[in-house]
């Protein structure tokens, strides 16, 4: 289960033998997930799975249909053919609020964060799915509705010290520099308390140092609470540390799938990201 | 010097989360509160009842109405003067129809009224969005305009949909002098505005932004759109249709369906936007402004005038409001979008640093 | 069914008077993406500034050919409406580049109101007349076929010409010349258009100067037909559901949505009407385009809008 249970220290990175060991059974798979955009083909014939308490990497060069990818799991989009089975049920279409339901919280390439409101505000409204007061509890406010906030409140408070943010909870998002707004990105989506996290490019735009932090945090979610993580990564050196296993996608057909060793030698692979001699 | 924060700590999120956590700030509310309740009432004379502090009341809560739907939920709406028309003529035809029915519960039923009207017509944003919705909005005004003046049974079969209340009272006492109205309506005002406020930082109100911001993306954090969308038409309408009510039971006291038709929507969105989407205290700001302005452009121009020897005939004191107040609106979108209460925002935290320059 | 005949032709005959309007509409949303509810109120003032200007001149100069009164009227006329523009270029919307739609427009709801009261205090708010020496008198059709004939008013055929020649002119020039390409390309994306060196400013003072002739156009035609009147400012609400019906983005539909809502609203004013209270002509359109847009969101011809995350 996942509930959060205890603020986290500095969890060192787990050997592969660990996390392998951890790795369960089949939790997401997608069927020959086909999707277009008039005439334009994002996704063709498109399968691969994902087992519980892994971190499993989608790479590809740009244009691969990687973010397409995710937003057909989390029902932004609808792929025309092919199905979805999350924990044994299968779907054709996701249902967006469904999803988010059934337990997958995601990142957003741009950022779809509040500019405008406070990280802390932000990263509340990610704990929306299980605010259960009603609306005319909220307009009062005294009573039922603000014990709620309070508890949410201190949830969100770990989230907070986990990220190490707390000096920024007050300030409204759109002030803080790239990689901390992607910080509160991926708080929010931990305060949905996610058993799967799809992560769209976390460390785009980041340098070394931040990349380091973000590994970390992605790592220590995946260790302390056993979430899953589905990644979206360029950096290279990043998925093959660590990931366990990688998808790769080109044009929007997969062109391999396996551990990093497997996907680093495979010669399609190495032919879409530099080209081959013809 | 004085507007810090120093020393006050907060030891509780519920200490943290209050409406005004700075000590100042209660002070200060708690102070104009008292002065609106008590000192008012003791300096004000009629007219200043009649012009302006009761128009000034009754439009914030339907400003502050507006401004959920439009700058929490980012929906916009032009179809305001439609629903404060179904909020007035459904207070009184439970008024007038029920025997015994007391005041504020047909005022009460009319925003209920306005409600429902309000989450039917509120159901086309589920599919469209924003400047076309703007213009399906007009739907409901125009649709009003014309059901108000032709449908005799909502008027009580009057000629020119034109009707009138009289000897209102709550809870046994009579509300006739400018006084007593103006009590009534601070009251209502005041509930509804804590209301609002608690609404907006709850759940509903982060999920109401979220439709505002991120719209397809909110979905995926959880959010329900249909639910939000059509609960920030409700509680929008609901809020309209009481001002509606209070504006033609306590306001005017006899009107007809002109009296909100598509210049009253007009003047609802300007009031929303001067002031500040997605601020309650934005909406008091904005309506003080426009319902001071064309009263001090009344006075003032006509006095300039004379400075100068010249003659204004009334026509062009109403032409020149019109371009003053036109001209207003492009310069506070150019100079500050965010409105009255972004300046006073900004205005409090220079108090923060105040002596200091920054 | 002679009647009928009628009320739909006299129904078409309105509808094109209301896309006269509508393409202003369209040409500046277009051209800058910018929504300008001003054009109702660019339509009174073009049409005070020519009513009073065919007044002023004969007088001003001493000379008494209507003709002459009339051509003169128009060249200061469009000049007026090119300054307008110009005008509001640089006092507003260059100043408001890149601000979110409702900021935009409210901004020409702001212009609506100055522009009303500016036309009436200078031109004055008077009812006042145009006299293009357009035909008034009723033509007759077809009364061989129908007894007495269909009435079709010469007016409205004149009106219904120009509007058709303003329509294919002004589809010729968003297709097929550089200025039209260039304006398309402003009201994609006005950042990328500036980055590949448009000049934003003269664009839009074109697209508005255009705009603005279209207005003179419809200005004149409608005070011809009613007289120039403060209600003028008032077309812009009737030719909305218009613009919405045809898609904000298309010349084309404005015509069509124009024709469809005039038929529309005729036709249901005179056989719907009277059994459910008359006067149902105010929100007809409106609903007519709720009922349209709850099926097809972006409108007739709208273009499909597509939610990127």
């Amino acid at each position: 289960m996942n509930a959060i249970v205890e603020p986290v220290g500095s969890a060192s990175v787990p050997t592969g033998d660990l996390r392998r060991r951890r790795q369960g059974e089949v939790i997401l798979e997608v069927k020959n997930i086909s999707l277009r955009f008039g005439g334009v083909k994002a996704l063709t014939d498109i399968s691969f799975d994902v087992r519980e308490h892994e971190v499993r990497a989608i790479i590809g060069p740009n244009g691969a249909g990687k973010s397409s990818m995710l937003n057909c799991i989390n029902g932004v989009y609808t792929p025309q053919e092919g199905t979805i089975t999350f924990r044994g049920k299968t779907f054709s279409h996701m249902n967006s609020r469904q999803v988010a339901e059934m337990g997958v919280a995601r990142t957003f390439q741009n950022l779809a964060l509040f500019k405008g409101m406070s990280v802390l505000d932000n990263i509340m409204s990610g704990r929306n799915l299980k605010m259960k007061s009603g609306i005319f509890q909220q307009a009062i406010h005294w009573g039922p509705a603000a014990r709620e906030e309070r508890e949410h409140r201190a949830v969100v408070e770990r989230i907070i010290d986990f990220l190490e943010i707390q000096a920024y909870r007050k300030t409204p998002v759109g002030r803080l520099p790239y990689g901390l707004q992607k910080r509160v990105d991926l708080g929010r989506a931990l305060a949905m308390e996610p058993q799967v996290l799809l992560l769209d490019e976390p460390m785009a735009g980041m340098n070394v140092e931040e990349k380091q932090d973000m590994s970390r945090f992605i790592l220590d979610v995946n260790d302390e609470y056993g979430t899953t993580i589905v990644l979206i990564e360029h950096d290279m050196g990043v998925v093959m540390d660590i990931s366990d296993r990688v998808v790769v996608l080109d044009y929007g057909k997969k062109i391999g799938d396996g551990t990093p060793a497997e996907v680093r030698t495979n010669p399609d692979v190495i032919a879409a990201y530099l080209g081959t001699s013809h | 010097m004085l507007y810090r924060e120093n020393g006050q700590f907060k030891t509780s999120y519920e200490a943290d989360q209050q409406i005004f956590p700075i000590l100042q700030d209660r002070i200060g509310i708690g102070l104009l509160l008292a002065f609106a309740i008590v000192g008012v009432p003791l300096l004000a004379d009629e007219y200043l009842f009649r012009a302006i502090l009761i128009p000034f009341l009754i439009l914030a809560l339907a400003a502050i109405g507006l401004n959920i739907l439009v700058g929490y939920c980012g929906q916009i709406s032009l179809g305001t003067g439609a629903f404060m028309a179904v909020g007035a003529y459904a207070a009184y035809n439970f008024l007038v129809r029920i025997d015994g029915m007391p005041m504020i519960a047909a005022i009460l039923l009319g925003g209920v009224c306005a409600t429902v009207v309000g989450v039917l017509f509120g159901i086309p944003s589920l599919r469209i969005k924003g400047l076309y919705l703007a213009v399906a909005t007009l739907a409901a005004q125009f649709f009003c305009d014309w059901a108000f003046l032709r449908i005799k049974w909502f008027t009580n079969d009057s000629a020119s949909g034109s009707v009138s209340v009289s000897n209102l009272s709550f809870l046994g006492v009579a509300i006739d002098t400018p006084v007593e109205k103006y009590l009534f309506c601070l009251g209502v005002v005041i509930v509804f505005a804590l209301i609002a406020k608690n609404l907006v930082r709850s759940h509903i109100g982060r999920e109401w932004m979220a439709i505002r911001d991120m719209d397809v993306a909110a979905a995926v954090i959880g959010i329900r759109p249909v639910y939000a969308k059509l609960t920030a038409f409700a509680v929008s309408s609901f809020m309209v249709g009481v001002a509606g009510a209070l504006w033609g039971f306590i306001h005017l006291g006899a009107w007809e369906p002109a009296a909100f038709s598509i210049d009253r929507s007009f003047q609802l969105l300007f009031m929303i936007i001067i002031g500040g989407l997605g601020s309650i205290m934005g909406s008091f700001f904005g309506a003080a402004f426009i319902v001071v302005l064309p009263i001090f452009l009344n006075q003032a121009l006509p006095a300039l005038g004379s400075l100068f020897g010249l003659e204004i005939s009334t026509a062009l004191v109403s032409h020149t409001e019109f371009m003053i107040f036109g001209a207003l609106i492009v310069f506070f979108l150019i100079v500050e979008p965010h409105g009255l209460a972004r300046l006073w925002s900004i205005g409090k935290e220079k108090m923060r640093l105040w002596p200091f320059p920054h | 069914m002679g009647f009928f005949l009628e009320t739909l032709i006299g129904g078409l005959m309105s509808g094109v008077l209301y896309s006269l309007v509508a393409l202003g509409f369209v040409l500046i949303f277009k051209a800058s993406g910018v929504f300008n509810f001003a054009q109702g109120a660019m339509v009174l003032f073009a049409a005070l500034a020519m009513a009073r200007f065919s007044e002023w001149f004969p007088e001003l100069l001493k000379f008494d050919n209507k003709l002459l009164a009339n051509l003169l009227a128009f060249a200061a006329a469009l000049a007026v409406m090119v300054l307008v523009a110009w005008l509001i270029e640089k006092l507003v919307l260059g100043r408001l580049v890149n601000q979110e739609g409702i900021t935009l427009l409210m901004a020409t709801l702001g212009i609506t109101y100055f522009l009303d009261g500016f036309g009436q205090t200078i031109f004055g708010s008077s009812i006042y007349k145009i006299d293009i020496g357009l035909p008034k008198d009723p033509l007759f059709l077809l009364d061989g076929v129908f007894q007495g004939g269909l009435l079709v008013n010469k007016e409205d055929l004149f009106a219904a010409g120009i509007a058709a020649a303003l329509v294919v002119g002004l589809s010729i020039f968003f297709q097929y010349t550089g200025t039209g390409r260039a304006l398309r390309a402003v009201a994609d994306d006005h950042q990328a258009a500036q980055s590949i060196g448009i000049p934003l400013s003269r664009v839009w003072v074109i697209v508005w100067s255009v705009a603005g002739f279209t207005a003179l156009v419809a200005g004149i035609i409608w005070g011809s037909k009613l007289g120039v009147q403060f209600s003028l400012s008032l077309l812009a609400l009737k030719a909305l559901p218009v613009v919405i019906l045809g898609g904000l983005t298309s010349v084309p539909g404005a015509i069509i949505g124009g024709l469809i809502l005039g038929v529309g609203e005729k036709l249901s004013e005179v056989f719907i009407g009277p059994h459910i209270g008359g006067g149902i002509e105010i929100w007809f359109g409106y609903v007519l385009v709720l009922f349209v847009l709850l099926v097809r969101p972006q409108g007739l011809f709208g273009e499909k809008i597509i939610d990127r995350v």
